[in-house]
């Protein structure tokens, strides 16, 4: 086994008094794709904002249990610390309403840095590294909003690498986009995955296949409390699932 | 045809007329205005009107220049105290402020728009002429430019805090949690990521303000001192200008009408004029402002 | 792969972010309070000093007149009363008519005329210009065509017109976005059943929208009480009690105006300024009500 980059010990959430997840037992290895997969509603998201506590920022959000993140306590990083070495992707790409420049330099530039020669320098490993520099090389001032929606979550991805995350969480980045914008992200997931850990969330069962090293089905139970069933190598997932919900889902038969 | 299809035929054209009553209300208020003005355009002439400071109707002096001095220096005395603080609430009730608080000062906002004019007034000739009468500087009534900026401040506060408010809010929470997401502080999204998406708005919130300070009459001439001067230092301290009397363009209309005839009261209307054109000009901007942030809102979903 | 900075940089770095940021929200704390403070500074004062002056007498007694400032307030409240009447008599069925049309038949399909739907746009340019135009300048317009072209001097009827036009685009404003909330579904629901258009609107749009638009009047007869400038010029200043149309008065509002410049009676002024702001004070909480029913009423169907 690899290096074990994040880890949950009975991990639980609740939203209010709704308990959301329960019990979540999983070790994250260290520059692997790992993929969540589970039906609609069963806290893929909620788990994966976990990881850069964004769940903070939700009223009446509380959580017990542990999550270490390189052997240690996450909830005992400051946050704001903790999501410069965690990045996020969005299902919906979000770019700020500046230049594409700015919308890279941004996390540096909140982060301390002002050096104008070092941001430059930055924004174009951030590009290249998202497959993206050779787009917009010539197009630095243009508006983020200007490219089209796979360009924006390649655009958002080179925002996260700019601040020099070791962690890359992605909630469905390839949900709002066309199959040869979705096929050129998870070219870069497979990418990026030499030098970052990944945790993505995704609905399509054949790109968890294609991209992910290892995979999470999540359930919910009655109660709509969502459970981790099964964790393990992508391969062993979709050949030989050891719980039958997993298969169920993965043959399509539910979900 | 069934009297039923009679009496919806017929509805749609009255309500069509009302439809239109708008219009015609707006022409008939630029017809009107410029109609009676005519006479002082042309016997005073423009260039005299708009460019002397004397206004003297006793002996046929009609500059209103002084006025437009008077309407432009208690604006800006408004917007320098009253702009930081609407910003500032509005950012609290937008980003910071707990539901609770918030629940309390929202309609504390509102409820400051729709206190009368008059009573501001009131409120700045009892407690705010006399404290503003303590400086001593001689000539200082207490009456004048200081006491009425405070005066309008506080009057045009509502309106900026719950537009630039709206335009806060406005702003798409996947702006937010981008930023958060990249190590950046709730304060630093609020002035690095918030504030300039909304920015339009904001900025259209302030120039609506400032339309506001200029047409409002009855308690600046409450609060102003309405001598027909053109506000000046009192005395060799630059900042004493402040403690300046002065006259509104619309305490100008307000204070002779009345008993205005002849040239004198068209060239009280051809003030309205004056008026009128100023404020279509900064209204009309503010609506381009807002036009434009609904544009960056509607570009952002596409 | 480089880092940004070096740790201790970092670290020092989000110590000073912390602490601006605690700095700032601290600031925009206090921006609030002072905000809110100053709503009670001007509230509590004219409520506790005016208060003063406000007793049974004071509300049912007519003022003196002249310069003298003794009396009461009742024949202002008298003429307050009546303008609102005559001024939301005059702009509701127009401002809501106006509305009806510019929302729900506006957007008709077979409105291809482009005069039409050139007008239609006009209009709305219009009902916004109408919204940012100071009062003052419904004033003169008033005192131009009413007092002096139609010859009906000063007098509640020039100041009611004047008013109706001052209070129209808030009508037809709030009278638009209530319509825009009744879901388009209620509309369909009834045209399907065979109804006309206008009885779709009168027995179903119309009911839906009510608290919406008595939102809108409760507002405007808020805005023709607090009003001064407009019916300085056109409602004279009569301290009588106006015994038809065609006579001027003077509001609430203006002989707080009268009281404070004209006879420096400031106690008796605070005191109109204390009944104006209490009623005020009450408008708002019954706009708050039905504005509560109005989200109750869309939520509970
Ligand atoms: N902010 C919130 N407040 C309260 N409940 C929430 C919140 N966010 C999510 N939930 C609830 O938590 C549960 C898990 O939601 P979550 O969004 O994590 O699911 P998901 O697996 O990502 O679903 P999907 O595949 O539809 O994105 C759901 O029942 C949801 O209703
Ligand atoms: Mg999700």
């Amino acid at each position: 086994m690899n290096n074990i980059k994040i880890e949950t010990i009975n991990y639980n959430l609740y939203y209010g008094k709704f308990h959301a997840l329960r019990d979540i037992n999983i070790k994250i290895p260290e520059k692997k794709v790992t993929a969540l997969i589970g039906p609609s509603g069963c806290g893929k998201s909620s788990f994966l904002r976990t990881f850069n506590r964004m769940n903070d920022l939700i009223p009446g959000a509380s959580m017990t249990g542990d999550v270490l993140i390189d052997d240690q306590d996450l909830f005992k990083i400051d946050p704001v610390s903790l999501r410069q070495n965690v990045g996020m992707v969005f299902q919906k790409p979000n770019p700020f309403p500046k230049t594409i420049f700015d919308n890279i330099a941004y996390g540096p530039r909140v982060n301390g840095l002002k050096d104008h020669k070092k941001l430059e320098e930055i924004v174009e490993n951030s590009l290249r590294s998202a497959a993206l520099w050779d787009e917009v090389k010539d197009d630095l001032n243009k508006s983020g909003l200007a490219l089209s929606g796979g360009q924006q979550q390649r655009l958002c991805i080179a925002r996260a690498l700019a601040v020099q995350p070791s962690v890359i969480l992605m909630d469905e980045p390839a949900a709002s986009l066309d199959p040869i914008a979705t096929l050129k992200i998870e070219d870069l997931i497979h990418e990026l995955s030499q030098n970052y850990t990944i945790v993505i969330v995704t609905h399509n069962m054949q790109q968890a296949g294609r991209v992910s090293d290892y995979t999470a089905f999540f359930y919910t139970d009655e109660t709509r409390t969502g459970r981790l069933v099964e964790f393990d190598e992508t391969k062993t997932i979709f050949t030989n699932p050891s719980d039958q919900r997993t298969e169920d889902y993965i043959t399509g038969r539910f979900g | 045809m069934s009297t039923r299809m009679i009496v919806d035929k017929a509805v749609k054209y009255i309500l069509f007329i009302s439809a239109i009553l708008s219009i015609i209300i707006v022409l008939a208020i630029a017809f009107f205005i410029f109609q009676e003005s005519v006479q002082a355009w042309k016997e005073i002439g423009v260039g005299e009107m708009l460019f002397k400071r004397v206004w003297r109707p006793g002996q046929d002096q009609y500059g209103i220049l002084a006025m437009i001095y008077g309407s432009v220096a208690v604006t800006f005395g408004a917007i320098i105290l009253g702009v930081p603080l609407a910003l500032g609430t509005a950012i609290f009730l937008g980003e910071i402020a707990p539901t609770g608080v918030r629940a309390v000062l929202r309609p504390a906002v509102q409820l400051l728009a729709g206190i009368p004019s008059v009573v501001y007034g009131l409120f700045g000739m009892v407690v705010l002429v006399p404290m503003v009468r303590q400086i001593n500087v001689p000539g200082n009534s207490g009456y004048g430019l200081l006491a009425a900026s405070i005066v309008l401040a506080v009057m045009i506060l509502p309106t900026i805090t719950s537009i630039a408010e709206d335009a806060i809010r406005a702003v798409p929470d996947s702006y937010r949690s981008g930023s958060l997401a990249l190590g950046a502080t709730r304060w630093q999204t609020i002035t690095k990521v918030v504030l300039p998406a909304g920015r339009s708005g904001i900025i259209a919130g302030i120039i609506l303000g400032v339309g506001r300070a200029l047409g409002e009459t009855m308690a600046m001439i409450m609060v102003i001192g309405n001598s027909v001067i053109f506000p000046s230092p009192l005395t060799k301290n630059p900042l004493t200008f402040f403690l300046s009397q002065a006259r509104t363009l619309t305490g100008n209309i307000a204070v002779e009408i009345s008993y205005a005839t002849g040239v004198h009261e068209s060239a009280l209307f051809a003030t309205g004029v004056v008026l009128f054109v100023l404020i279509i000009v900064v209204n009309a901007s503010a609506r381009w402002l807002i036009s434009r942030q609904s544009d960056v809102q509607t570009t952002r979903q596409g | 792969m480089t880092t940004l900075m070096s740790e201790e940089a970092t670290e020092r770095d989000l110590k000073m972010r912390k602490s601006s940021q605690k700095f700032w929200f601290a600031a925009t704390w206090i921006f609030g309070a002072i905000t809110f403070s100053i709503l009670l500074l001007v509230i509590g004062y004219v409520i506790i000093q005016g208060g003063k002056a406000v007793n049974w007498e004071f509300l049912s007694t007519a003022p003196k007149g002249g310069l003298s400032g003794e009396g009461g307030v009742s024949t202002t409240l008298g003429t307050t009363l009546y303008l609102v009447l005559l001024t939301i008599g005059i702009s509701t069925p127009l401002g809501v008519g106006a509305a009806i049309y510019l929302i729900e038949y506006a957007g008709e399909q077979s409105l291809t005329s482009p005069v039409l739907r050139a007008l239609i746009s006009i209009a709305n340019f219009a009902v916004e210009t109408l919204a940012g135009i100071p009062s003052i300048i419904y004033g003169l317009f008033g005192y131009a065509l009413f007092v002096s072209a139609l010859r009906f001097g000063w007098s509640l009827l020039s100041a009611s017109l004047a008013g109706a036009c001052l209070v129209l685009p808030t009508i037809i404003r709030t009278t638009e976005e209530a319509l825009l909330a009744v879901p388009d579904d209620y509309r369909r629901g009834s045209l399907a059943l065979g109804a006309t258009k206008w009885q779709t609107l009168y027995k179903v749009v119309l009911p839906a929208s009510l608290p919406g638009i008595i939102t809108g009047v409760i507002l405007s007869v808020g805005r023709v009480i607090s009003e001064t400038a407009v019916f300085f010029v056109t409602l004279g200043g009569s301290h009588r009690l106006p015994t038809s149309i065609m006579d001027g008065g003077r509001t609430l509002a203006l002989h707080l105006y009268y009281l404070a410049m004209d006879t420096r009676a400031f106690d008796k002024a605070m005191g109109t300024g204390a009944v104006l702001v209490v009623m005020i004070i009450l408008i708002n909480l019954a706009i708050d009500f039905v504005s509560r029913k109005l989200t109750a009423g869309l939520k509970g169907r």
